[in-house]
């Protein structure tokens, strides 16, 4: 009898051992699988404003991450209109006296990308749209557009880390 | 006890096997060369004892011979000259006095061809692309010559830098020719300097990309490769550099940074795991035995 | 009637569905093995932990490796070796596990030999373990070229070349194999899915087979003695462990597998951590070429003993061609292996220390071996030549003499 609990503790302590080695190959193997450090360094992409030889009222598309960023210069209308929808200043991107939308062209519902429509974006997954803001008017999409991580130096957007415009923008959408 | 018997009988037959077919085998293939020796005897010091003048050495680099047609190097903070001559990239002269032992950089303004052992693919009417030395071009190598050589190695020593890192060796001494593209494999910049239809032109071969080969070759190997090309392959296009052997060293440590990034890891790696699998070793041995007494 | 009323929710109802106690005795606490054996009868559970490794180490390579001759080696040597979190860690696992398996199989197949693990009721699970040889052996071929190094390249290159049969000229059945008219992308690709997919579920249906058919003759012993497993598994359940002849494999034989597995990780990550050289070799880590033979090549060590016999006949003879004479033998080397227990002529299973002159013909088949594989890596001239000849003519006549050998020490015995 005590040579059965003798061999169960000993037992025991082998497959806790052996645990222990299986337990640590699962944290290699799960490591294995992040994201390569050329991805995540790949993760910054610059834009100059000043030479993206942008048209106020038309959006431009840039790619960060795999992923679309609508650049849009905004008209006069469109900056009347937030103002007049109680949008807050810190909502867009001011640099000097132009106003800018800076956001992740993906749909907040399911993530298609919604094609500009002279005014607005909209989107021909499930008819979502979106004002020149960024914000959600219309459809399924339960938020506006997301803001990218970015800093800005002088005219010069660097997407990937957070800058104080960037969180001011989230902020403003939370 | 038979086990052990037959644990030491296995080991034995393992044992010749892996003998055999490993370190015996590979040392049929691969004949013992030299060691790499970087006195670089065979070159005569054509300076004859005299010593460098660094203005002399300045004036007839830059004013007289007027080589920055062809090489680029770093003056008084200013970087001058050509980097290209004939499609192919010429050595920059900046790093020049310190990776290049001076008794063969000596050798080598000298006589190109004669110090970097390529001698033997001058034929057919084909001739060095950088001319032997000749101060008043009298076409003899006196006793003006090795004062003149003397004084231009001076000067390229007092341009050059205290220390460079690895991979600036690199960049210096092999770049020219070889791509090692696994230096920055997304980006591209350690491509080779010279396009690849000019450089195999220029060599006859191509130079082949360095990613792996402390992979292939191994430490050992590349010291008595770089030091002494036509030691492992006869008749090789590649020329003798003249590196000195802590030049000669970083451009080999480059090389293991790039191709083999992960060998620190894997030998810190080693000692946990190989301790860990002791202890498993042990627990499983005792389990074994408790379990046995019981039917023995 | 089949209908179970006790809930699924239940600890007798799940015991009723899927029947796990029963599965339990049947597969491990009532699975009797003999009780006098050694280690070497471990190497079975070795084998599988091994083709364990292999799949696992497998699976995360598959993630990243890249099936094209423009991108395998740099897919390979820079993302998998450089940039993936311990890539080079399940790399040298795989290279290393692939080649130490077969120094596993090896032992395994001649412990079989040496006590007469192959006859009398047992033939069916020594085909099978030549049929995992077999299919090992490609599998360890095919998973060479994937990183497309010069090895890679030029063993695909010359083993396909065999196929066009010496003399006969089949080079359309070369070209087929290949997929074009040298090796290439299309050979590549093809010889990847056999190796990720096709020739491992092969080989854990021959392993199931291997399995199934060693249950019922049961595990030979070191004395091969002929056991009465009811009589002897009684003894056991009755509390007579000391007296009983057999264990169970669980937990006792297999306490003795994890014992020697503790032992062999030991030696094999030693391996995959500071001597990984005989088993990825320095030579394929030069991308592939196809203009430019390496000066030496050699195919894996496992391979070397009858590549060797491929080379032995160097000249002509018998008015056949030396490289037909060569393909001939270097075929029957596959394969003789396979008919062992016909050729046996003995009908008693005993260890080799109880047939003298087996006794002798085993030991001088193993060096004979042993220089065959050496001399298989050496540059085949000169003096090397002749010696890869004796060794090759050895491995012929060792296989003519084994039913004379056999017998005669059966009529020695009065068994026959």
């Amino acid at each position: 009898m005590s040579n059965t609990n003798r061999r169960d503790f000993l037992g025991m302590s082998f497959a806790a051992v052996a645990a222990v080695g299986g337990a640590a190959s699962l944290v290699g193997m799960k490591q294995a699988w992040d994201p390569l450090p050329s991805v995540l360094a790949a993760g910054y992409t610059t834009i100059d404003i000043a030479k993206a030889d942008l048209k106020p009222g038309t959006p431009k598309t840039f790619k960060w991450r795999g992923k679309p960023i609508f650049l849009l210069e905004m008209t006069k209308e469109m900056v009347d209109e937030a103002n007049s929808a109680g949008l807050p200043k810190d909502y867009h991107l001011n640099i000097g006296d132009k106003t800018y939308t800076l956001v992740i062209g993906l749909c907040t519902h399911l993530g298609c990308i919604p094609a500009w429509q002279k005014t607005k974006w909209k989107c021909a997954c499930h008819g979502g749209e979106f004002n020149a803001s960024g914000k959600q008017i219309f459809g399924p999409p339960p938020k506006p557009y997301v803001v990218p991580p970015f800093s800005l130096k002088g005219t010069v957007v660097k997407l990937g880390e957070t800058g104080p415009e960037s969180k001011a923008m989230m902020a403003a959408r939370a | 006890m038979r086990e052990i018997k037959i644990l030491v009988l296995l080991s034995v037959i393992v044992g010749v096997l892996y003998w055999g077919v490993e370190p015996f085998a590979h040392s049929q293939m691969h004949a013992h060369v030299a060691e790499p020796e970087y006195t670089f005897d065979d070159v005569d010091d054509v300076r004859a004892g005299k010593t460098g003048n660094v203005d002399a050495g300045k004036s007839l680099v830059v004013d007289q011979f007027q080589c920055q047609s062809c090489h680029s190097m770093t003056v008084d903070g200013k970087q001058i000259g050509a980097s290209m001559n004939l499609g192919v990239v010429t050595p920059d002269l900046t790093n020049a006095g310190l990776i290049y032992d001076e008794r063969y950089l000596a050798g080598f303004i000298a006589n190109p061809a004669k110090a970097s052992h390529v001698e033997h693919k001058m034929v057919e009417g084909k001739t060095h692309p950088m001319t032997s030395f000749d101060l008043n071009y009298d076409g003899t190598f006196g006793d003006d010559d090795a004062q003149g050589v003397a004084d231009i190695v001076a000067f390229l020593k007092s341009i050059a830098p205290k220390e460079l890192t690895n991979k600036e060796v690199f960049q210096d001494a092999c770049q020219r020719c070889h791509s090692i593209k696994y230096g920055d494999f997304y980006g591209g910049s350690m491509a080779a300097k010279t396009p690849t239809d000019s450089i195999t032109n220029y060599m006859g071969k191509t130079p082949p990309d360095l990613s792996q080969y402390i992979k292939s070759r191994g430490d050992e190997w590349l010291h008595e490769f770089i030091n002494e090309p036509a030691k492992h392959l006869k008749g090789t296009a590649m020329p003798r550099v003249g590196l000195t052997q802590e030049a000669e060293h970083q451009v080999v440590e480059y090389m293991t940074e790039v191709g083999e990034s992960k060998k620190a890891e894997r030998e810190a790696l080693a000692g946990p795991f190989l301790g860990y699998l002791v202890i498993f070793a042990l627990f499983a041995w005792l389990w074994k035995a408790k379990i046995w007494r019981q039917v023995h | 009637m089949a209908l179970i009323n006790e809930s699924f929710f239940s600890a007798e109802g799940l015991e009723k569905r899927l029947a796990g106690k029963k599965f339990w005795k049947v597969m491990m606490t009532e699975y009797w093995i003999p009780k006098d054996i050694n280690f070497l009868w471990a190497l079975g559970v070795v084998l599988a932990t091994t083709f364990s490794i292999l799949i696992v180490s497998g699976i995360f390579l598959l993630m990243y490796y890249k099936p094209d001759t423009a991108l395998a080696f740099d897919s390979v040597n820079y993302t998998i070796m450089q940039e993936v979190s311990y890539g080079w860690l399940f790399r040298h696992m795989h290279g290393v596990a692939a080649s130490v398996v077969f120094l596993i199989i090896y032992i395994h197949m001649f412990t079989g030999i040496y006590y007469g693990s192959y006859k009398k009721g047992r033939e069916m699970i020594w085909i099978s373990g030549m049929l995992l040889f077999v299919t090992f052996s490609a599998e360890g071929f095919s998973g060479y070229m994937l990183p497309w190094g010069q090895m890679s390249y030029w063993a695909a290159a010359v083993i396909t070349n065999l196929f066009a049969g010496g003399s006969l000229e089949a080079w359309g059945l070369v070209e087929w194999i290949r997929g074009g008219f040298a090796v290439g992308d299309a050979t590549l690709t093809r010889f990847f899915m056999l190796h990720v997919f096709l020739i491992p579920l092969v080989i854990i249906g021959v392993i199931v087979l291997h399995f199934y058919t060693l249950r019922i003759p049961h595990v030979n012993n070191q004395t091969s003695e002929d056991i009465d497993y009811d009589a002897e598994a009684e003894k056991y359940l009755a509390g007579n462990k000391k007296e009983s002849k057999v264990i169970p494999f669980w937990p006792v034989f297999l306490s003795k597998d994890f014992a020697v597995l503790g032992l062999f990780f030991i030696f094999y990550f030693y391996l995959v951590f500071f001597n990984y050289d005989f088993a990825m070799d320095p030579v394929n880590f030069d991308p592939a070429n196809a203009m430019v033979t390496p000066a030496h090549i050699y195919p894996e060590w496992y391979f070397l003993w009858s590549y060797e016999t491929l080379r032995g006949p160097f000249f002509d003879m018998f008015g056949m061609k030396a490289m037909d004479i060569g393909l001939m033998i270097f075929g029957l080397a596959q394969v003789i292996f396979v008919v062992f227990p016909f050729l046996d002529r003995d009908p008693d299973v005993l260890p080799a220390h109880k047939r003298p002159k087996f006794f002798i013909w085993f030991w001088i088949m193993i060096v004979d071996l042993l220089v065959l594989s050496v001399y298989g890596k050496l540059p085949p001239t000169g003096a090397n030549a002749w010696v890869g000849f004796a060794a090759t003519g050895m491995f012929l006549l060792l296989w003519v003499s084994l039913p004379f050998i056999t017998k005669s020490d059966a009529k020695a015995r009065g068994a026959l």
